[in-house]
């Protein structure tokens, strides 16, 4: 219930504004975490929650490859969009896992 | 990285700035189930974080508080109204949907930036604030980087624009302008919605 109310929330903003590339910016909006975050310090606590943001910082790396790319495959070679976007997922999860993994090597 | 190229969406005078409007009109294009769908995508998408969190720990469910589920839908919306509104006047829209969701990913690529601003904020702020305290100030890092991130690209964009249009209006060897001035400028005027 507060997931859908924050992600609508956002995402009528988005659609208030303009330009397009202002909007967009709505698109990448903390909705999921602030509803998530706010739940889970009450369940688990602020440590607990300490530990997923700094994992958040990956998958946040990760949307921005993600974005990037379906960006760049709508715009320069005009693929269909739900193909593109629903398959770019699974480069957002092989990303997003590749990092946490790379950092849990590097942090020994 | 970030493909920001509006093209035939971006209807402004050469190297003026680009004004953030708040525009209503938009809304009467949305359904009632489409405001449904946002609600039940970001209520599943919430669940399913915290689902994961529970199941393999917040290491790997912090992932999965940047996922962009709720992307596909919101885009597949845009290119929906997009469409309707060229059909409207007679023409096809598909390309001008196509290319508005593509705009709208390229300014998500630039949120993405300010999402991790924000994740930087709960990380090191959290554990030593108040909870309210420390997401209004990751929330507010988060639109004040994407915001400045995005304004820093609309600086480039505008001066690589005088610059191209600089170029086109310098005059030949010969001294005479030839008509490509002209119609350089006309090719060059982009529509921003």
């Amino acid at each position: 219930m507060v997931g859908g109310i924050v992600v609508s929330a956002f995402a009528l903003l988005g659609d208030l504004l303009k330009p397009k590339t202002f909007a967009g910016l709505f698109g990448a909006a903390p909705s999921v975490a602030l509803a998530t975050i706010v739940l889970t310090v009450m369940k688990q606590g602020k440590e607990y929650v300490s530990v997923e943001a700094r994992s958040m910082l990956l998958g946040s790396l990760a949307f921005f490859l993600y974005a990037s790319v379906v960006s760049r495959l709508l715009m320069r070679r005009k693929l269909s969009l739900l193909p593109v976007t629903s398959l770019a997922i699974g480069l957002w999860l092989v990303c997003a896992l590749g990092l946490w993994y790379a950092v849990q090597r590097v942090a020994g | 990285m970030v493909g920001l190229r509006p093209r035939s969406l971006v209807r402004r005078a050469e190297g003026s700035r680009v004004k953030i409007k708040l525009d209503t009109s938009g809304l009467g294009q949305s359904r009632w189930y489409e405001f449904l769908l946002r609600f039940a995508f970001g209520g599943v998408v919430t669940a399913l974080a915290g689902l994961i969190a529970k199941r393999f720990g917040p290491e790997i469910g912090g992932l999965f508080l940047a996922f962009p589920a709720i992307f596909p839908a919101t885009a597949t919306l845009i290119e929906k109204h997009e469409k309707q509104k060229k059909e409207r006047a007679g023409k096809s829209g598909m390309e001008r949907g196509r290319t508005a969701a593509g705009v709208d990913a390229a300014g998500a690529a630039i949120g993405s930036i300010g999402l991790a601003a924000f994740a930087l904020v709960v990380w090191l702020r959290l554990p030593a604030s108040r909870t309210s305290v420390a997401l209004i100030g990751a929330t507010l890092a988060w639109f004040v980087t994407s915001v400045s991130v995005w304004e820093f690209r609309e600086t480039l964009w505008r001066r690589a624009r005088i610059r191209r249009l600089h170029a086109l209006n310098r005059p030949p060897h010969d001294g005479v302008h030839h008509n490509a001035v002209h119609h350089g400028r006309s090719a060059n005027r982009r529509s921003h919605e």
